[in-house]
């Protein structure tokens, strides 16, 4: 797949954000409406102890990515509970809109002792077309660790292909403690569900992706079809020193299916052509692939993990 | 009605001399499997805590002479679960626990203990078997075969495995909420129940199997389901959700519920039949009950004041279920 960098087009730095949020504009993830397209996100904000929660926002762009038409005003969705899995955050919001039905498969975060977070996907619906959503349930759950997907179970991607939902999706497969290293490292492979109705699934604790270094970390899956092909973008890294040394750090994966069993990874396959530009130059990470009016667009972080904001590429050659 | 005579302490790992590190006290959570010789208790015990006075818990044994079971004739050597590894649900604890004969094997249920920053901890519940008659379990795998859903969000924990017919049956125990009480996280919990074919899939009912007798915040745990004179029995504990560490009122206390299929109960607390004693182990509390039959008797053992911290006790059953 061959992109056209159309650069960076939101930088948080320049709205005011919901949540008391200052910062960040992470894992962007469209909807395109009937005149605009809705970009879901997250942000942070710092708490008392210096660390931070990941908060879901909106903005709108015109339909040519050149104006702003909107952003959340309130928060999308309330911070966790006390002891819930999504309590320090969520991060990403995933949206899929069915008709006018908005449901959020949310990435939510809570704090560990021996090793810095777990996570699991949580399920929101919304009853105002995507402005703000509400969990299902006693607000738990719906895809967390199991016995053979034991932890870090995040990054829930849903699509209906052929009358069936699909999630692809991480899991942790290790937390390892590298001789550099005074923190455990987490370790994370892309897998994929299957579920008649979207909200139980089956799972089978196998990574679809395969690894190309030892200790890769795979995240974000976002999958979109042209004909009879199955198209994933995703991003990867080391296990370690991958926050500041470029190359270590996140990159953009590709892999493709026919039949939505198999995969084969070929990352040289995608291509993201333009000028040389700063705010993606040491990092591409958490993209996200939709359709809009006929043409096919890749959304993606850049440097320093979407602290500074997404960018958008458009599709030239499949 | 029943009407429980008490036959004191049982086993408390803080009488035995020369006792490992990992068993220094505690004796929480007693099940019990039927051996020709013997009947083995297995129950949740503690090294001292950590610098941060911190516990991790670990499963182990006691063997009980048959004819008289405050009778101790044989103690495991070492534990019969490993404690997972760095960030797995079970990395802080193997508690509560329940075992089960599946043919030739015992398999055994039990709580993973994973220690959190706003909350002390969560728990999901992990599956593991012995080949070699209990003295060892093989995890299923390295996560938790219960972990989290919509409505049983946090801390499934207390499990009690059962297989009736063909039918494995699980009693277990859900987090509902979380809550600050004069600066410490304290929980409410519920009796649940899930039923499986091969032991591995669980399909939950997802609702709550008793109601509530001290309002929407009591805590309820520790469901064991006895099959007796064609009905089921359910013997379990229940508190207040706060102030309940010592206060004889408002702690842990027996209850009762009765079931003609093993999934529709009526509760009748009234009919549990034990109390907390005047004095002694037992003085403050009667918690986290296990019933079975032996040589035409029902027994339960159970636990004393925190919750085991001085080891379990031994009832026996006047008059029938």
């Amino acid at each position: 797949m061959k992109f056209e960098k159309l650069g960076k087009i939101f930088d948080p730095a320049d709205y005011k954000l919901t949540d008391g949020c200052t910062g960040f504009a992470k894992s962007p993830q469209a909807i395109p409406l009937e005149h605009s397209v809705r970009i879901y996100f997250t942000s942070q904000r710092k708490t008392e102890n210096g660390k931070w929660i990941s908060c879901p926002q909106f903005v709108e762009f015109s339909k040519d990515f050149k104006t702003v038409l909107r952003l959340s005003e309130q928060p999308v969705i309330r911070q966790g509970d006390l002891g819930m899995f999504d309590e320090h955050g969520i991060f990403p919001f995933h949206v899929v809109r069915t008709g006018e039905k908005f449901r959020a498969y949310t990435s939510g975060w809570s704090r560990r002792n021996a090793v810095s977070v777990d996570m699991a996907i949580g399920l929101a619906d919304s009853n105002d077309n995507g402005v703000t959503f509400e969990r299902v349930g006693f607000g738990g759950p719906i895809v967390s660790a199991s016995l053979n997907e034991p932890c870090m179970v995040c990054d829930g991607f849903v699509r209906n292909y052929n009358g069936l939902f699909y999630m692809w999706y991480i899991f942790g497969t290790a937390w390892k403690k590298y001789s550099d290293a005074n923190h455990p490292e987490r370790i994370y492979k892309i897998a994929q569900a299957t579920s008649d109705d979207g909200v139980n699934w089956h799972r089978n604790g196998t990574p679809v992706i395969c690894d190309v270094f030892e200790d890769e970390c795979q995240a974000l899956p976002t999958i979109i079809r042209t004909g009879d092909r199955y198209h994933m973008v995703f991003c990867y890294r080391k296990a370690y020193d991958f926050r500041t040394n470029p190359a270590n750090g996140y990159r953009l994966g590709y892999a493709f299916s026919d039949d939505l069993l198999h995969w084969t990874r070929d990352d040289n396959r995608l291509v993201l052509s333009g000028t040389q530009s700063e705010w993606d130059s040491d990092m591409q990470c958490y993209p996200n692939l939709f359709e809009c009016d006929g043409k096919i667009y890749l959304l993606y972080n850049g440097n320093e993990f979407g602290k500074h904001g997404f960018g958008l590429a458009r599709l030239t050659e499949v | 009605m029943a009407k429980w005579i008490k036959k004191g302490l049982v086993f408390s790992p803080e009488n035995i001399t020369n006792r490992p590190d990992w068993m220094d006290s505690f004796a929480q959570a007693p099940n019990v499997i039927l051996f020709e010789n013997y009947i083995r208790v297995y129950f949740c015990c503690r090294p001292k805590p950590d610098e941060n006075r911190q516990f991790v818990s670990y499963c182990a044994y006691v063997d009980l002479d048959r004819k008289d079971p405050t009778c101790v004739v044989g103690l495991a050597q070492k534990p019969v679960l490993d404690l997972g590894g760095l960030g797995l649900f079970d990395q802080f604890g193997t508690y509560p626990v329940s075992m089960a004969r599946d043919g030739d094997d015992i398999i055994a249920c039990y709580g993973g203990w994973t220690r959190c920053e706003s909350v002390p901890f969560n728990v999901s519940l992990g599956m593991a078997r012995s080949k070699d008659g209990g003295i060892h379990f093989e995890k299923y795998g390295k996560g938790p075969v219960l972990g989290h859903t919509p409505d049983e969000p946090f801390v499934v924990t207390s499990p009690k495995l059962r297989k009736f017919g063909d039918t494995w049956f699980l009693y277990y125990t859900a987090g509902r909420k979380w809550f600050l009480h004069e600066g410490r996280a304290e929980i409410v919990y519920k009796l649940r129940m899930a039923t499986s074919r091969d032991g591995i899939n669980w399909k939950r009912e997802s609702r709550d199997i008793i109601p509530d007798k001290l309002g929407i915040d009591e805590a309820q745990a520790c469901p064991d389901v006895l099959f007796h004179n064609h009905a089921y029995h359910m013997f379990y504990c229940y508190r207040e959700a706060t102030d309940f560490r010592h206060n004889k009122d408002r702690t842990y206390k027996i209850g009762y519920a009765r079931s003609a299929d093993g999934f529709n109960w009526i509760r009748g607390d009234e009919k549990a039949g034990i109390h907390a004693s005047k004095t002694g182990w037992d003085s403050e509390m009667v918690a986290y009950p296990t019933v079975f039959a032996l040589n035409e008797k029902i027994y339960m053992l159970y636990l004393g004041n925190e919750v085991g911290k001085d080891g379990f006790g031994l009832a026996e059953l006047e008059g029938d279920l």
